[in-house]
């Protein structure tokens, strides 16, 4: 619970991430960049599939095109979220010289994302489109 | 864009390599933005779809901006420094703000 505490203080005051520690190689820092940037193109790819959805399914059960492209949507924001979040994190820990952190995310993601493309497809080819 | 200096040689070239990076990321931004766009024009209300047009181009534009900027700093010093919190969330922010068009079109 403290962690969670801490790393709230450190969305509120980013400022403080510079505070700590040592500056690590401006390349490992580089790397972190680009791991982030790699999860915002992953949100923007999760943000564009939800307006995809909503575009080009538009005979698919209002339901059916709301539910799925309000679930792109959300894991694209969630995504997002954390491509920051992360990278706060990391930078912090090579700051400190602590391991990176772990984390369940792209797991989670990774599962998310294979049950809406299964729930896309069992929609279209059923053909519930109303 | 700005010129690359010659800096001491990086075996890695990591001021590049983050700077394509950025590149890519802009070309996944237009091409959300692109779909957003398309979105807001058929958009049901006409005064709705202006609103979210402005929006998204306003989104497309910051990010364009926060990249430019971002390569800019890149490009000045064979050792740039870290990324600043507040770009990253600004940029974060823009793809945050096209999800919220999508779900005001979605609903």
């Amino acid at each position: 619970m403290s962690e969670f505490v801490r790393n709230v203080r450190l969305w509120l005051e980013p400022g403080r991430v510079r505070e700590q520690g040592t500056t690590p190689d401006y390349r490992f820092s580089l790397a972190n960049e680009r791991t982030f940037l790699a999860w915002l193109r992953t949100a923007l790819a999760l943000i564009g599939g939800g307006f995809a959805v909503d575009q080009f399914l538009p005979h698919l059960r209002w339901a059916w095109r709301v539910g799925l492209a309000l679930a792109l949507l959300g894991a694209g924001v969630l995504c997002a979220l954390r491509a920051v979040h992360h990278w706060v994190r990391c930078e912090q820990a090579m700051r400190r010289g602590e391991d990176l952190p772990v984390s369940r995310f792209p797991a989670v993601l990774s599962l998310l994302v294979a049950v809406v493309a299964v729930a896309m497809v069992v929609v279209v080819l059923a053909g519930w489109a109303g | 864009m700005g010129g690359m200096t010659a800096p001491a040689r990086d075996a890695g070239l990591q001021p590049q390599r983050t700077r394509l990076a950025w590149r890519r990321t802009t070309l996944a931004g237009t091409v959300t933005a692109v779909l957003a766009v398309r979105a807001s024009v058929r958009a049901a209300s006409p005064l709705t779809g202006a609103v979210l047009v402005l929006l998204c181009c306003v989104c497309w534009l910051a990010f364009l901006g926060l990249a430019h900027l971002r390569i800019s700093t890149l490009a000045a010093s064979p050792e740039p420094p870290t990324l600043t919190p507040r770009l990253a969330w600004a940029a974060t922010g823009c793809a945050m703000a096209l999800a919220v068009c999508a779900a005001v079109l979605v609903s």
